[in-house]
């Protein structure tokens, strides 16, 4: 012990050394720090500059009024279009249905394969990361017929917009297995599982009552990843004609470009509190959600 | 003290009983019922994804009538205005990958050096998550109310400023445009897919670097540029996907013609009229599964080296 205590002690006398050059690293190291600094807020001016300079524009032509007047006449006007309150309304609908269809397919799914078929684990991975690898146009021209098929064999239902929701459960699955798989890691859900089947739970319950509130923050952060997924898609709903918000901002902004520019900086900023929410509020689940890939 | 070691040798001895009273049999029967409950997942992604890949694939080598033919596909390489579409995806996705990534790493670094918790953080990562994947239709808007005929810095340059730049907006609408909009969404995209390797570049080796007596510049060359390279290079793969697949920007500023591959299969899509090839838009979206399959195993591969690093 003793032998360790002197040991230290003649370790310390050249770091003491050291310690009197220290001032001058330390100055460079400030001049440095000092540069980078500026060098930070260069880029962060510039950059977001770049970044803000369009969103700000949208601020500025969505609020034009008569003779150089500012005026939120193109908001209250977004109202006066009935297909834009439409188009809302049909995307708000389809993000519900996603939303509860993404999690009925993937949270068991994902839980079963840790408790039970932990073999399956990448298999599922690879399958819910798939859709990265092939872009929404492309799944738009093979899954066409597979629609034509559904509107003349569904009835009324086959022909919904709601049956969008079925490929859009498909475009969310890469940011929804990695938002759920971040919160499963964080967990010993396997554990969890074992115990509340000795209890005597069942699996509805196990995963439901004891799984679930467990994982809620990937869920959640999945949920709204999900939700702002379909508020913005385009490629699908316009290549099979449905007339979901982006597809009447697109048609509108034919008609009246200031009204939708305004639908389109509300819809943006939509988004934007919902991310910002998760990643507030959700926090290590929402870090790597909102990773990789678009589906523009 | 006693009690845990009785109980815990026990617990692996009667696991390992359950199967062995059970028998083999009744192991593999329950080990089937296990990946049964799988199906569901498997059907549906058969359904939705596989399936759709399925019918581009093979509606890619076949006739109207469903005979087997290679016209499809060598259209690709024969047909002016499908090479020229292809090659003019690929140019714009490689210029807008490499302008979004230099200029997203840029952005992700001068962000990690403040407080990993901060507000400038969450808000820079929301709002990148916001323009990197749900823009489209409403970025071109966007760079509209900017650059276009009655845009802000249209009208700025032409009235207020009188200089004679910008102010014919119709290059907005060209590939130029479409250069300038994607690389405007590939900077957020860039930021939140390197933001965690930067992370992972860790202070001590900063530190470790410059009380060798090494400069900010040496750190970067021996240390810092090693580490990050194949994060940077990974990323730079998927900006290359991500500008390649785009479709609802062009769709939306493009005007005039199909310049590029996702628009032409888009034309191809909507109006399948000329007879003998009602197929080529398959043979396209064949050729863009095969570009983005090879790139992103690629990404995958980078990936997985890039990880090691990453905390």
């Amino acid at each position: 012990m003793t032998g360790m205590g002197q040991g230290s002690v003649g370790a310390a006398a050249p770091g003491g050394g050291a310690l009197v050059k220290r001032p001058k690293g330390a100055g460079r190291g400030r001049r440095r720090s000092r540069l980078q600094t500026s060098g930070r807020i260069a880029i962060l001016v510039l950059v977001f500059g770049y970044l803000v300079l369009p969103l700000f524009a949208m601020a500025e032509f969505s609020t034009r009024g008569d003779y150089g007047s500012r005026s939120l006449a193109s908001y209250a006007a977004i109202f006066e279009y009935p297909d834009v309150v439409d188009g809302i309304m049909t995307s708000l609908e389809i993000a519900v249905v996603t939303v509860f269809g993404m999690l009925l397919l993937l949270v068991p799914t994902m839980i079963w394969t840790v408790v039970r078929v932990p073999r399956m684990r990448r298999v599922v991975e690879f399958l819910c990361l798939l859709p990265l690898a092939i872009p929404a146009i492309v799944i738009v021209v093979g899954i066409a017929p597979i629609y034509r098929w559904m509107g003349q064999n569904l009835g009324v239902f086959g022909g919904s917009p709601l049956t969008l929701a079925f490929i859009n459960i498909i475009l969310v699955l890469p940011y929804a297995y990695r938002a759920i798989d971040s919160s499963i890691r964080t967990v010993d859900v396997a554990t969890l599982a074992e115990a509340a089947r000795s209890l005597g739970a069942g699996w509805p319950r196990t995963i439901l009552q004891v799984i679930v509130p467990n994982i809620r923050g990937g869920i959640l952060s999945a949920s709204v990843l999900a939700v702002a997924l379909v508020l913005g898609e385009y490629t699908i709903s316009s290549l099979l004609s449905f007339h979901t918000l982006q597809v009447v901002i697109y048609l509108l902004g034919k008609r009246d470009p200031f009204v939708s520019v305004a639908v389109s900086l509300a819809a943006l900023v939509f988004a934007f509190v919902l991310l910002y929410l998760i990643a507030r509020f959700a926090p290590g689940a929402g870090k790597r959600a909102v990773e990789e890939e678009p589906a523009t | 003290m006693t009690g845990t070691p009785i109980i815990a040798p026990a617990s692996p001895g009667t696991t390992a009983a359950g199967p062995a009273t059970g028998g083999a049999g009744s192991r593999r029967f329950r080990g089937a019922k296990n990946y049964l409950a799988l199906i569901p997942f498997h059907a549906y992604v058969g359904f939705f994804l596989v399936l759709p890949t399925a019918i581009v694939a093979i509606g890619a080598f076949t006739t109207a009538q469903g005979d087997f033919t290679l016209d499809n596909l060598t259209r690709l390489f024969t047909d002016d205005v499908l090479v020229s579409a292809f090659m003019k995806s690929i140019q714009l996705a490689i210029m807008t990958a490499i302008a979004g990534a230099i200029l997203g790493a840029l952005l992700a670094w001068a962000v990690v050096r403040g407080d990993p918790n901060g507000q400038l953080r969450q808000v820079v990562i929301a709002a990148s998550g916001v323009l990197a994947q749900f823009g489209g239709v409403m970025l071109a808007f966007a760079f509209l109310a900017t650059f276009g005929f009655n845009g802000l810095v249209t009208i700025l340059f032409k009235d207020y400023l009188h200089v004679d730049m910008l102010t014919d907006a119709s290059w907005l609408y060209s590939l130029t445009g479409l250069a300038v909009v994607y690389t405007y969404f590939q900077i957020p995209l860039m930021l939140i897919v390197f933001l965690p390797s930067l992370d992972g570049l860790r202070q001590e080796w900063y530190e470790a670097s410059s009380s060798l007596g090494g400069s900010s510049w040496s750190f970067w060359r021996s240390v810092g540029g090693p580490i990050l390279a194949p994060s940077f290079l990974g990323a730079l793969l998927l900006l290359f996907t991500n500008a390649f697949s785009a479709y609802a920007t062009a769709a939306a500023l493009v005007s005039q013609g199909s310049p590029i591959i996702t628009l032409q299969i888009a034309s191809q899509f909507q109006s399948e009229v000329v007879l003998g090839q009602e197929n080529v838009g398959k043979a396209i979206a064949l050729g863009m599964i095969i570009i983005v399959s090879i790139v992103m195993t690629l990404y995958a591969l980078i990936q997985r080296r890039a990880s090691r690093w990453v905390r």
